[in-house]
């Protein structure tokens, strides 16, 4: 019933003399949540280069949208959308700018008018005509993933989208992947961080040595462990919910510009 | 894969030039030391320097934009360094554009912001009192030639862009191209050298180019020098295009 928007099949990857990847299968289903989970240097970014055919794989194959990232590079470039580790923005451009730049390069009509509505959408309009260089990390990373989304790509990666932001910035991050997820595209996010695949995922990968050493859903991977026994447990607030509940932003609350 | 070249290679070349317009100091540093060079060689040390030219300035200045562009596409190295790093240009990659764009754009830029150095640069010459009667057509080959050289030196920047690991590296290639002049016939005639520097400063690719746009600005016949300076240059080209190419495969390897 569920299509395949990704299938990766025995890649394999070194750098010289370091195995990265050593055979790697997978599968997303198209319009769900895929999370690679891994430690630092585990090979998370590596996969997600090969996908978006910026390195070739040593071996094995992989498809996006039933295109072969090796051979139909151009297809595959068509489908997809790429969010980098670090936020891949130009800090000499305003952010309208910006928007405009990757629309004209995606060839599509009227690319100030869609600049304008990515500025509505990720609460950006007032700094829309202001240079990147003055943004705040969340800013940047909003900034990031709106130009990742002209011209709607059916697949998009995001590689450790929140690594380096604040609880707030994550949060809206978090917000706008749901939202992804909600209008159909299919979205791969590598994170170190569990609480990150376990809000987000419908399917988590652990991506450990090069290989995959578990994926399912969070259901099943919690069968993988012995059944949970009942512990009474006095519930601390985290210092997460502390700075959120000082700070005065819920969960829920609209992403908002800090300038 | 290309049939987008011409439209990707525009909207970047556009968004690189805002890169350059929005910090003009690139431009004024690359013609500032040319400059100081040319009034510290025409005010302090031209005094003793015989040439057979009426003025010191009509035979420094080609000596001097040559020095210019050698140190101007050092900016073209940090510019494709700094995309690099930010991971802009794997965006750019990842998306479907004519792959090669992103390069031409970057060496597109560097012919215009060079351009705009020499543009200066010709300026204070004029005012430093260089006069010539060249022609349009004698200004249009002295503008090709620099143009060749500019686009011959951009494709040694490019791979020093592709493949440093710092902004120090990506921009220190350049000096020892900026120290050709100065063993050429850029700012003394090679005839007062000793032997060995002689024979170096005569077979370096400076010199001819030097002779030619010389011979062009003083209305002299134009000897053999413009095919060895052409040969050069498109040799440089060539080889450095080639080994730009391999860099950057290995990029995406």
């Amino acid at each position: 019933m569920t299509a395949t928007a990704i299938r990766v099949q025995g890649i394999e990857k070194s750098y010289k003399d370091l195995h990265v990847l050593r055979g790697v299968d997978f599968e997303v289903a198209t319009g769900s949540i895929f999370a690679l989970l891994g430690s630092n240097g585990a090979g998370k970014t590596t996969m997600v280069k090969i996908l978006s055919t910026l390195l070739k794989a040593d071996g094995g194959q992989a498809a996006v949208e039933g295109f072969d990232v090796a051979a139909d590079s151009l297809q595959v470039r068509q489908s997809i959308s790429l969010t980098g580790q670090f936020a891949a923005v130009d800090e000499v451009l305003s952010g309208k700018e910006n928007l405009v730049l990757v629309a004209k390069l995606r060839h599509l009509k009227n690319p100030g008018q869609i600049a304008d509505e990515l500025l509505a959408q990720f609460s950006l309009t007032e700094a829309g005509s202001r240079k990147v260089a003055t943004y705040s990390g969340g800013m940047r990373r909003r900034l990031d993933i709106a130009m990742s989304l002209i011209g709607n790509p059916k697949v998009i990666f995001l590689d450790e989208p929140t690594t380096g932001l604040d609880p707030e910035a994550r949060l809206e991050v978090w917000q706008i992947v749901k939202k992804l997820a909600n209008q159909g595209t299919t979205v791969l996010l590598t994170t170190q961080y569990l609480d990150e695949a376990e809000q987000l995922a419908d399917r988590i990968a652990i991506l450990h040595e090069g290989r995959i050493i578990a994926n399912g859903t969070l259901a099943e991977l919690k069968q993988l462990l012995p059944p949970a026994k009942v512990e009474y447990v006095e519930k601390q607030p985290s210092l997460e919910d502390i700075f959120l509940a000082l700070v005065g932003t819920g969960n829920n609350e609209s992403v908002k510009d800090r300038s | 894969m290309s049939t987008h070249f011409f439209a990707d290679t525009s909207v970047l070349l556009g968004r690189s030039m805002r890169h350059i317009f929005r910090s003009v100091d690139t431009i004024i540093t690359t013609a500032i030391t040319p400059i100081a060079l040319m009034l510290l060689f025409v005010y302090v040390f031209g005094g003793a320097i015989r040439t057979d030219t009426e003025n010191y300035v009509n035979y420094l200045l080609p000596g001097i934009m040559l020095i210019a562009i050698a140190s101007g596409i050092a900016y073209t190295a940090v510019r494709l360094f700094t995309d690099m790093q930010s991971g802009i240009f794997e965006r750019f990659q990842s998306m479907p554009i004519a792959r090669s764009s992103v390069l031409w754009a970057h060496v597109l830029t560097s012919l215009v912001a060079n351009g705009l150095s020499l543009v200066i640069i010709v300026g204070v010459a004029l005012l430093m009192g260089f006069r010539t009667s060249a022609s349009v057509l004698d200004w249009l080959s002295v503008a090709g030639i620099l143009a060749l050289f500019t686009l011959a030196l951009t494709w040694i920047a490019i791979i020093a862009g592709l493949s440093a690991k710092s902004v120090d590296g990506a921009g220190g290639f350049s000096y020892p191209l900026i120290f050709l002049p100065f063993i050429s016939s850029a700012f003394v005639p090679t005839e007062t050298m000793p032997g060995p520097v002689r024979w170096f400063a005569e077979n370096q690719p400076v010199t001819s180019i030097v002779n030619t746009i010389q011979d062009l600005f003083a209305q002299r016949p134009v000897g053999g020098d413009i095919w060895v300076a052409l040969a050069w240059c498109l040799g440089i080209l060539v080889i450095s295009y080639a080994f730009a190419t391999a860099a950057y495969k290995r990029q995406i390897a």
